[in-house]
Parts: C-alpha cells; structure tokens; sequence
C-alpha cells in the first residue's frame, strides 16, 4: 500500500516536535452491498475508501490528523498536524528502523468478494426474498440486504513495528413483516463472517429467510410481555450480547482507569457465578470479529477475562498498556483510518457448563425464555444495562408457551453475573454485531451456552 | 451562496455526463472537525479531521446503481461514475424510480455558517474544554469528570442532477459537552452535561457544568421502583429523543412499503386535540436546520400532526411519486456513501403554557424519566411496541422524591401519542433531529421491583 522508506518519512515527520510515539495507520478498503425491498432490487452499490490516520503521543496528549493522499506529501503534512495537536517543545531528529513483522493470518478466504459476479449476489437477495414470501399469505414485506468488504491494513509505528492484515467480511440480513388481527410484527435473522462468499456454501439464505419469517407469523401471536422480576433463559448463541453489555464494555482499560468501570480494582475477585468463564478471543477463525492483527499492528489474541466467575484480567491496547505497564492483548481497534484506536471487544463469549439445555427449561416453572435477542447498552459505571428481546416465549411449569411481544430485559452488570444459576453444555456463537463506542462501530462477535438468569426485570406492561 | 463553487462544479461535472436515457445524481460533501477531549486539566485527545468524497447514482430504464469514493480526485470520480453504471444492471427496474425534479419551490436562505467559529484558534477551543472540566469539578465534592470535550464541524455539501437541480450549501456548529461520575458511599452514578450553538459564543460552560453535576448527583441513592401503571413526565431530552421515534414512523417510504403504523389513518385522530407536531428544517433555531435536502430540493415546513389530526407523510421524491403526491423536501442522505431515503429533519411540539414545576405539581403519583437507555433495541416500529431502561425522580403528590434507576416503561407508540395528557412550556432546541419539552403521559407501564 505504502513503500517502507514513505512510512519512515512520516513517521520522522511525527516525531519532529518531540513526541515520544507515533504510528501510521493505512487503510485500502473496498465494499460492495445490495439491497431488495418491496419485491425489488433497489440497488446495488460500491465504495471505496482509501486512507491514512497518523496518531502522535507526547505524554499524556495524543494527536491525530487523517489523509485520503497517501503520497510523501500528504503522509507527511498529516504527520505535521498530528505532531503540532500533541507538541512537546524540544523535538529530535529520531530515525525510525521498520522491521515487517510476519503473522499467521487467523482467517482463510477462499472466494474474494471482488472475484464474484454481482449477478450472484443480487440473485441470493432474490432467491431469500421468495423463500419469506412462501411461508405463508401473512407475510406482507421482505426486505434483504447482501454485503461484502475486503479491507487491506498497514500499521507502522516508530517503535518500528511493521504488521499487515488483508479482512474480509461477507454478511447477509433479512427482516419480515407479517400482519394479522393484532397489528404487524418482524422477524429478522442475520449472517456473517470473516470468509469470503464461500460463507454460501456453508449456509443456505432462503433458511435463514424461513427462520425470519417463522418469527414474524410466531409474534402474531404473541402476548404482551409481562412486568416484572422473574426467571430468564437465554437460548444458546442468542445472549452473548448480555456478557458484552454486562461486563464487556466494563473490562476495557481505558473505561476502568478512568474509574468509570464497576469493575475497577476488582481484578482476582469474585464477580460472576463460578459458572462463568468469558473468554474474548480475536484469533477465532471465521467469526465475526477474528483479526489476524488488531489495528494498532498487535496480534489478535485469546484472552481469558473472567475464570469460574473470578475477574483475571482487563482488555488493552497500546496507549493504557504503555501507562500501565501493562502488556497490549490485541484489543485496539478503530473504525476506520479517521479514527483513533481503542480497546474494543472482538469475540467474546462465555465457554460451555455442564447441564443439558432441555433441562434448564424444565427445572424452570415460570419464567421467560428469550430466543433472540437484539441490541443494547450499558452504563460502565454503574452497570446498570439493558437488551432487547426480539424473540421470546413465556415458560409455564416446565414448559415453553406463549409467545411474547418484544421489549427491553434490564439489570445490573455485576447482579446479573452472580445470579446465572444454570449453564448449558450446548455452545453456540451468535450473529454478527457491531458494537458502538464513542461514535465508532467495529465488528464483534458473541456466544453463549444456554443459561439462566435467576432473576431479571422485564420490561413488559402485562401486570 | 455563488453558483460556481468547486463542489458544485464537481458535481455538475458528473452529472453533465449522463448518456440519453440515463438520469445522475451527484452528491459531493467536504467537512473539517477538530474534538479536544480533556481529562485532568490535560490535553488528552486532539484530533484534527477532513473528509471529502462522491456518491454517484445512476438511473437507467427504472433500474438504479450507486457508487461512492472517499476523496475527490478526478480520476477516482470517474471510476466511480463507471461503477455506478455497471451497479445499474443488476437493479429491478421501478417505474416510480429517479433523482429528483426541480419544483420551484425557493429556498429559504439561513445563516448556518460561522465565521467566527471559522476564526477561532485551537487554543481557545482547548481553553473553553479546561474551563468546563474546572466548572464541573467545582460544583460539588461528590463529582469526577470523566471527559470534558470540545468539537466544531464544517460541512459542506452540493447536489447536481441531470435534471436541472443544482445547489450548495453549508453549515457549522460547535459543541461543549462533559461526562460526569458522582460518588457516595462507595455507589456511583453518572450524568452529562452540553451546550451547544453554531458560534462560539452561544456555548455556555457553566449551564454544561451545572447540567452535568445535578443530573448524576440527583440519581445518587437511587433504588428501584415498585412495578405500576403510572403517569410520566419525560425530560425534555427524553421527549426529543421520543418525538424522533414517532417521526419515524410517518415516513412516506414506510407507508408504501407498508412498514407505518398510522399508514392508511390520514385524518384521523392519532393525539389529544391540544397537540400539534411539525417537521421545520427552514427554523434557523433547530439544530439539523438545512436548507437543501438530501436530493436537492428546498426544505420546507410539513405539519404532521394537526390539532391531534394526522396530516402529513413525509416524501422524497421516490415516495412522493410513486404515492401519487409529490417530494415533502424530505430525503435524508447520510452522507456520501448512501443514496437518499426519507424521514423527517427537524422535528417540534407546539409548547403548552406550565413549566415542568407546574406539570410536577399536578402529578399525584409518578416519574419524571431522565434518562432512558435502550431505545435502538427496545422499540419496534412497525409493530409500535415500546419498551425502554430508565432512571428518573419519583413524583409524590405534586413534589419531586427519591431518586429511581434500573426500571423500565413500556406501552405502545400509538398509545403513548393518545395518553398525553400535559405539554410543558419549555421548548429546548437540542442537539437531535427533535425538539425537546416536558411531556406528560398517563397510563405506562413501570416495571421494577
């Protein structure tokens, strides 16, 4: 993307005004996306997006200027800019010696989106929009939506690091609305990994597009959700997002130097149910979040958060582990080339327990079951977070009945870890994720086993 | 603004190049942000940014293509407008399908640029964040300052299409605001605080400051409350942020594509009589105040809700045509790399006549909801089901009391607009697609304890 001795120059540009660290951070993106609602095709799109973001540390100040020009020139007044936000008087002639650093790639791509015909895409919307519409004369609008990136990533730093990684991500969406006697309902379902469009081979849209529209027709059905504390159980790969939102977010360093983490200081505690071991893991091969580097040129790796429910350590990147002195662990990450990296999640989950599903549902005599989750958020600081249920049952005597319409399940981080009860043996990953963080949006992955939440409040209006 | 500008000239350019039988639209943007975030009475974070790029969309019998590229070299536009041509034959064709017409009506020119903000050096933004993590500190013992920050934008943007539209326009603004953590007995709570205006001179670090301490300090103690149907006051800001929902779903798009609630209901009574909602992006005083919309049409004043009567359905010019009506001057670009879609821009209430003392006192039993979280996974709009996290201040008989947090309210969308029972008189221009005011709603649903 960059000839080595053009990174040298920008970098010595960085450093001209003193700073003790610079990096640059390149990017050569391409997407292209489809989209059908309504019976149609709307359209298909292209993008590309080329760029260069250089950070420059000096102390405690960070400064960062971005570039589309990834000439000498423009590298090099980028690099200016950055050092002039994060001047430290002095300045030195320092001489930056990039050594390329080789790392395995966690990902293997077998068919390059650019090698595929767009007539093939387009025809996966077409044939998963006529798979929804057949399950049933309810189902009055299908919309779908294909994506595909290949992102190609250069970091060079004046520790004189020099890492690549070539990301491919392929995904697929599909939402159903079906209307009845109670009003109109949705069903979504979405698919995506770090494969190319082999990732069709593996997994049949028109499934997916049967699954989403199940939901839609299921929901018209549904009862309002109560109100009220009571038993949760969380389906299998539908609730990773709970330990994203509930401790996730929680154990970023940035979050918890700052104090604004209800997990500062509690590092060899207790903070889960000994049931609970989270692991976040970038080195996951095709899912949603695995990175063969993170974006700060650090090898993604398999980090071990909490172990039978004790807290063993936080996530890092370069800027918290450097005042910290603390090891990087693969977690800084950043939307794109006009972002500044931070610790961000990759895939997180929690690993299997022992009890067999079906009987977690049987040893729960009234409760709730939640097939599907959407969003959420979280308040580091206090914990208190929220997730939506998309899909969700009621569970009576044993047994799951009723559906359920949607709304938000809310808690508290720590309460809720230390009230699971009950985890499965049946591990399965989620679907694709994008997790915000001051206004950046990276992919993340999620699993979970099933479990159960002893109590939760749901936010229902059934009295 | 002159006719020639070089965004405009850039976008003409393209659009100048469309073939017999094919229809362009060019949309060129440029913006520079500069966000100093302070932390300790510290430079933390300083970063500079400009980003500038093309999204091109071509039309041919029915059949739409987009590309976009993020810069605007020559070379790379070309490329661009190629890609767009080659997306154009795997699209469906769409009789209804097209960039917009010019409709005559003019635009209502505004003062959106600053060039006092313009001219203002980064040591004054730097010093504005410093002031206000030092005001923030200040204002109680119990408080810590998570971020104080500063950030400015300038954007600019031009629409060009092939037939005959062609406009500049641009806007700046600028923004203070704080993030706070209170500390009691070893709980913590926290809040947040802004200010915002298009000078510099409209920012009000102190009223961020005093904003930022009361809303965490305020939540200090807080417990749970018992699970009811119950009255709430929304917060201006938690209003802002309901308003945007409901306009959500009085997009013309949704109607036709049968995604509205309130499709088929023009006429009818979807709210009390006393209130009334337009969809004003020619008001100066809105924040996301424009004077072009996202195809190039002027903006323009919509009244959506009329004395509780639905009116109006937003347009672009896609759902104008294709429902047999005409562009609303409602398309919404986000950005570049997306083509036009439709929704409302700038949302308000007409106010009532009480302030939100007033609307307290009239409250036996409730809450005024502060804050709410969850709101992108707890409300469906096609089905209007709504359900969100909140934290607020219980209502006892007329009077503010103890503090609540981890509770939700849940009911439904179409039920919200017809429970309102009280307008507050303290219209906020906030920084939201929706003005804020105190709303009051009857028979939600808490769920706690």
């Amino acid at each position: 993307m960059i000839e080595q001795d053009v990174l040298a120059q920008a970098l010595r540009a960085a450093l001209r005004t003193g700073a003790e660290f610079a990096e640059v951070y390149a990017e050569d993106k391409r997407s292209s996306s489809a989209y059908l609602d309504d019976g149609k095709v709307e359209q298909v799109t292209s993008g590309r997006d080329i760029g260069a973001g250089i950070r420059v540390i000096a102390g405690d100040t960070t400064g960062y200027a971005h570039t589309a020009d990834l000439s000498v020139a423009g590298l090099v007044a980028a690099a200016e800019a950055a050092a002039a936000a994060a001047r430290k008087g002095g300045g030195g002639a320092n001489i930056v010696a990039l050594t390329r650093r080789i790392v395995r790639p966690v990902n293997t791509v077998s068919m390059y989106p650019e090698t595929v015909a767009k007539a093939a895409k387009v025809a996966l919307l077409v044939q998963a929009n006529d798979a929804a519409r057949s399950a049933g004369s309810s189902i009055v609008q299908v919309s779908a939506g294909y994506g595909d990136s290949r992102k190609r990533i250069l970091v060079a730093n004046s520790d004189g690091l020099l890492a690549e990684d070539d990301q491919v991500r392929t995904m697929f969406r599909i939402n159903v609305v079906a209307t009845g006697d109670t009003g109109m309902q949705t069903g979504y379902r979405s698919l995506g990994h770090t494969y190319g469009f082999e990732l069709f081979d593996r997994y049949d849209v028109q499934d997916l597009a049967r699954e989403a529209a199940h939901v839609a027709l299921t929901k018209l059905k549904a009862r309002p959700a109560p109100a009220g504390s009571l038993p949760v159980v969380i389906k299998a790969g539908s609730g990773g997002v709970l330990f994203h939102e509930a401790c996730g977010h929680g154990l970023e360093a940035d979050l918890v130097s700052k104090g604004a983490s209800v997990y500062r200081n509690r590092v060899g505690d207790l903070v889960a149910s000994p049931l609970v071991t989270l692991v976040d893991d970038g080195t996951m091969a095709g899912e949603w979040g695995a990175i063969s580097i993170d974006d700060e040129g650090h090898a993604a790796q398999r980090n071990v958060l909490i172990q039978d429910g004790v807290l063993t350590d936080y996530m890092w990147d370069y800027l918290r582990g450097r005042k910290e002195g603390h090891a990087q662990s693969g977690n800084g990450r950043r939307e794109n080339y006009q972002c500044l990296p931070m610790v961000r999640m990759t895939n997180t989950f929690v690993l299997n327990g022992t009890q067999d599903p079906a009987d977690i549902i049987r040893n729960t005599p009234n409760g709730v079951y939640v097939a599907h989750l959407g969003g959420g958020s979280v308040d580091t600081a206090t914990g208190d977070f929220v997730f939506g249920m998309t899909e969700a049952y009621l569970i009576e005597n044993g047994e799951i009945t009723e559906p359920i319409r949607e709304g938000n399940l809310i808690g508290n981080g720590p309460q809720v870890l230390s009230d699971i009860d009950l985890m499965g043996n049946d591990f399965a990953m989620g679907s694709p994720g994008t997790c915000g963080k001051d206004g950046q949006g990276v992919p993340v992955g999620d699993g979970q086993p099933t479990l159960r939440v002893k109590s939760m409040t749901i936010g229902g209006t059934a009295g | 603004m002159s006719s020639d500008h070089e965004l405009l000239q850039l976008a003409r350019g393209v659009v100048e190049r469309a073939k017999p039988g094919e229809q362009i639209d060019a949309y060129v943007s440029r913006s520079r942000d500069t966000e100093i975030r302070i932390y300790e009475g510290d430079i933390e974070q300083l970063q500079s940014a400009q980003s500038a790029g093309v999204g091109i969309r071509v039309i041919k019998d029915g059949r739409t293509g987009f590309a976009y590229v993020g810069n605007l070299d020559r070379k790379s536009i070309e490329e661009t407008l190629a890609e767009a041509r080659d997306n154009v034959q795997f699209g469906t064709a769409d009789e209804w399908a097209g960039v917009a017409t010019p409709d005559g009506v003019p635009v209502v020119k505004q003062d959106l640029w600053s060039e006092e903000l313009e001219a203002m050096a980064t040591d004054e933004k730097v010093r504005l964040a410093l002031e206000l993590e030092k005001l923030t500190l200040a204002g109680d013992s119990r408080i810590r300052v998570e971020a104080s920050e500063y950030a400015d934008s300038f954007s600019e943007g031009a629409v060009a299409t092939s037939t005959g539209i062609a406009l500049y326009g641009r806007e700046s603004g600028c923004f203070l605001s704080v993030g706070t953590l209170a500390d009691d007995n070893g709980e913590t709570q926290t809040g947040y605080g802004y200010s915002v205006g298009r000078n510099p001179s409209a920012l009000d670090p102190a009223k961020a400051a005093k904003d930022g301490v009361e809303r965490a300090t305020r939540l200090l103690g807080a417990s749970k409350p018992a699970s009811r149907r119950t009255t709430v006051i929304l917060d201006p800001m938690v209003t802002a942020s309901f308003l945007s929902i409901i306009g959500s779903t009085l997009n013309g798009e949704s109607v036709l594509k049968g995604r509205s609630l309130f499709a088929n209901r023009l006429g009818e009574v979807v709210a009390p009589s006393f209130f009334t909602m337009v969809d004003d992006p020619t008001n100066p005083l809105a924040y996301t105040a424009s004077e072009v919309d996202g195809e190039g049409l002027a903006t323009r004043r919509n009244l959506l809700i009329d004395n509780g009567h639905l009116r109006t359905f937003v347009q672009s010019s896609y759902s104008g045509r294709r429902s047999g009506s005409a562009s609303t001057g409602n398309a919404t670009r986000g950005g570049f790399k997306g083509t036009p879609g439709c929704g409302c821009l700038a949302i308000s209430v007409n106010p009532g006549s009480k302030s939100q003392d007033e609307l307290i006192a009239g409250v036996s039993d409730g809450v005024l909801i502060m804050q709410v979280q969850g709101l992108h996974s707890g409300v469906n709009t096609v089905s209007g089901d709504f359900s969100t996290g909140a934290s607020g201040l219980s209502i006892v008989n007329g009077q503010l009391g103890a503090p609540v947090r981890e509770f939700t309210i849940a009911s439904t969308l179409q039920r919200m607009l017809l429970d309102i029972v009280e307008i507050g008189n303290d219209l906020d221009w906030l920084p939201s697609r929706a003005a804020g005011l105190s709303l009051v709603i009857e028979g939600v649903s808490v769920s706690g304890s």
